[in-house]
């Protein structure tokens, strides 16, 4: 697998390159219109966190960038070049990987097991779990990643634990794309924070490219170097982190909330919370 | 994360900091036991090997070579090929209620390959177990494609195969044409070759899903079927095998049954030895809400319906309190299941 050298991302940074444009990016289900025009860009090295509210779209255009589903319309550009992902593995296979809010871990199985899944190392048609097990324990030892014993079965482990393993077996393959799907959900502040060092970790590697999506602006707008505001499936906000603050960007989703209330209100319908 | 110490061994057992325990051949004793009341197949196999001294100390003709042959060949080996593929439909989140039907249609699809279109016999088995996973991918499909409910899918081409069963032979056995006998007698009707496929089956049943990538899929898809398809695992074509070779050893048990009685039988398979497999692999640890399962516990889970069986056969007691005790053993086996779980989890917190 291919990766970009810190010299060479820095390189293409200067150059002005992106190593990911979006166009045009729409997704409908049946009646239901998740996004509607989606334009983005990451560069290389690049950190952006994807904020927004929830029900903005912002899962749903990360299930597009990761292959898991297709697009309705719109087009993607990796390193220049327009891609269309087949499936999860098509997109692994070009260098973009996601940690999912769900996490995608296997309760039943061990931290080994699913540190590997679906990328299993086999000898003939068995699995070699004991390469598996030496590679899981080197992995997350790199990373600074502690947990009993990687035999374990995940249910066993806690919360951040998890976040933490699903997050060094997207980063396992070298990929040149991470997204991270609210890594800090339903995390306490000192797990958080372990997250968001791993995260600060990669960055400081620059091998990889990095889309944080957050509806907690506090927590990760420091480890971003730029945010964009997703709103009714379309970027509405595009600042560098040093330009933006959490006041700043609240205000602009509880605006849209109250824009949205008065609009219904004015309609005569009762007002209620979008799903 | 926090209170997280690194510990590096490979044994989950004892959490970090926790003292060592005495080394008294008490203490041995205990964590040997706890060691081994962690394993799945742990109630079960207690279970089984208490049933079977019961047995044969209540009689003398228990292990005696007829008894041990029809206690294994007959009464458990059909059971122990069935419950290979309900635990893998199990583990992944499904159920083939059909299975037994798939069994009774098989013996039946030879004898009308052989008789009425001349197949020669080794073709018409092949056909007729090519039946049976054309069935689980029928099952498949309208379970996975289609979006129903395995439970009621399967119902339905249980039903379907029994009446065309019951069709075509007027609902009246036949006997097992000559030209398969000599190829019966591999399958089933030699002593031995009964409970040695199912050893066999067994043993690869359990070695591709603890070894092989198929098998760690399964557990994925059933305990987590999001997860499994966010990490980009084809669910749909791990569901689709699983059906598969649950119809295909459905349709081999029925052969071997019928070679076996040397008699091919409208009323035999339907839904008892499919509920017999299910209740072995439920008793054997294998949980019904998917990710949870094991081939050899379900093997275990086998003798002891088998043991049962045979057991009361040959101590001259009635069969027909039998199903009270085994519809009792799974309600144990159940709470004992629940209860070793929360065991499990006291044991690693």
């Amino acid at each position: 697998m291919t990766t970009t050298t810190p010299e060479g991302a820095a390189a293409a940074a200067a150059a002005g390159g992106d190593i990911l444009r979006v166009e045009h990016i729409s997704k409908r289900y049946g009646a239901v219109t998740a996004l509607t025009d989606v334009n983005m860009h990451l560069g290389y090295g690049e950190v952006l966190g994807l904020l927004g509210d929830n029900g903005a779209g912002k899962s749903t255009l990360l299930k597009i960038l990761c292959g898991f589903q297709p697009a309705t319309s719109g087009r993607i550009l990796l390193e220049g070049q327009e891609v269309v992902f087949k499936s999860v593995d098509d997109a692994r296979a070009r260098g973009i990987d996601a940690v999912y809010q769900d996490l995608a871990l296997v309760n039943q199985l061990s931290v080994f097991h699913n540190m590997f899944l679906n990328r299993e190392q086999n000898s003939g048609p068995l699995l070699n779990n004991r390469a598996m097990r030496k590679l899981a324990r080197e992995h997350l030892e790199e990373m600074g990643i502690k947990i009993p014993s990687v035999n374990v079965e995940v249910a066993k482990l806690s919360g951040g634990q998890r976040q933490a393993i699903a997050v060094a077996r997207s980063v396992y393959s070298n990929p040149k794309i991470l997204l991270l799907d609210e890594p800090l959900a339903a995390m306490g502040v000192k797990e958080g924070a372990i997250i968001l060092d791993l995260v600060r970790q990669l960055k400081e590697q620059g091998n990889v490219s990095i889309i944080i999506i957050a509806h907690n602006y506090g927590q990760v707008l420091e480890v971003c170097d730029r945010v964009n505001l997703i709103q009714h499936g379309e970027i509405t906000y595009d600042k560098r982190s040093a330009e933006t603050s959490v006041t700043e960007l609240t205000e602009m989703v509880v605006a849209e909330y109250r824009q949205a209330l008065e609009e219904r209100q004015r309609l005569g319908q009762h007002p209620h919370i979008p799903s | 994360m926090s209170e997280a110490v690194e510990h590096r061994t490979d044994r989950p057992g004892r959490p970090p900091g926790e003292t060592p325990p005495r080394r008294g051949s008490l203490s041995f004793l205990r964590s040997a036991g706890a060691l081994f009341l962690r394993q799945r197949e742990a109630t079960v196999l207690v279970v089984a090997v208490a049933l079977i001294i019961y047995f044969a100390l209540a009689s003398s003709n228990f292990l005696g070579k007829s008894n041990l042959i029809t206690w294994l060949s007959e009464d458990t080996a059909y059971i122990a090929v069935l419950a290979v593929g309900e635990v893998l439909l199990l583990i992944c989140g499904e159920i083939d209620l059909s299975v037994g039907f798939i069994y009774t249609f098989s013996p039946f699809l030879t004898y009308y390959l052989i008789s009425y279109y001349h197949f020669p016999g080794i073709l018409a088995i092949i056909v007729s177990l090519i039946m049976g996973i054309a069935v689980g991918w029928i099952n498949a499909f309208l379970t996975v494609t289609v979006g129903l409910p395995s439970f009621i899918t399967t119902l339905g081409t249980g039903f379907v195969l029994l009446g065309l069963v019951d069709t075509t032979s007027h609902a009246e056995p036949v006997p097992v044409p000559p030209g398969v006998q000599s190829i019966g007698h591999w399958m089933s009707s030699y002593a031995w070759s009964e409970i040695s496929w199912a050893v066999a089956l067994v043993l690869l049943g359990h070695i591709v899903l603890t070894r092989t990538r198929w098998g760690l899929h399964t557990v994925a898809v059933g305990g987590n079927l999001l997860g499994a398809q966010e990490a980009g695992i084809k669910v749909k074509r791990i569901k689709y095998g699983n059906f598969m070779i649950t119809g295909l050893l459905g349709a081999f048990v029925g052969l071997q049954v019928a070679f076996q009685t040397n008699t091919i039988d409208p009323t035999a398979g339907g839904y008892q030895p499919m509920f017999y497999a299910v209740t072995a692999a439920v008793i054997g640890g294998t949980a019904m809400l998917g990710g949870v399962g094991t081939i050899l516990g379900a093997f275990l889970g086998a003798i002891v319906l088998g043991t049962l069986t045979d057991g009361f056969s040959i101590i001259g007691i009635s069969a027909n309190p039998l199903d009270i005790i085994f519809g009792g053993a799974i309600l144990i086996a159940m709470i004992a299941n629940v209860q070793l779980a929360k065991l499990r989890e006291a044991g690693r917190s």
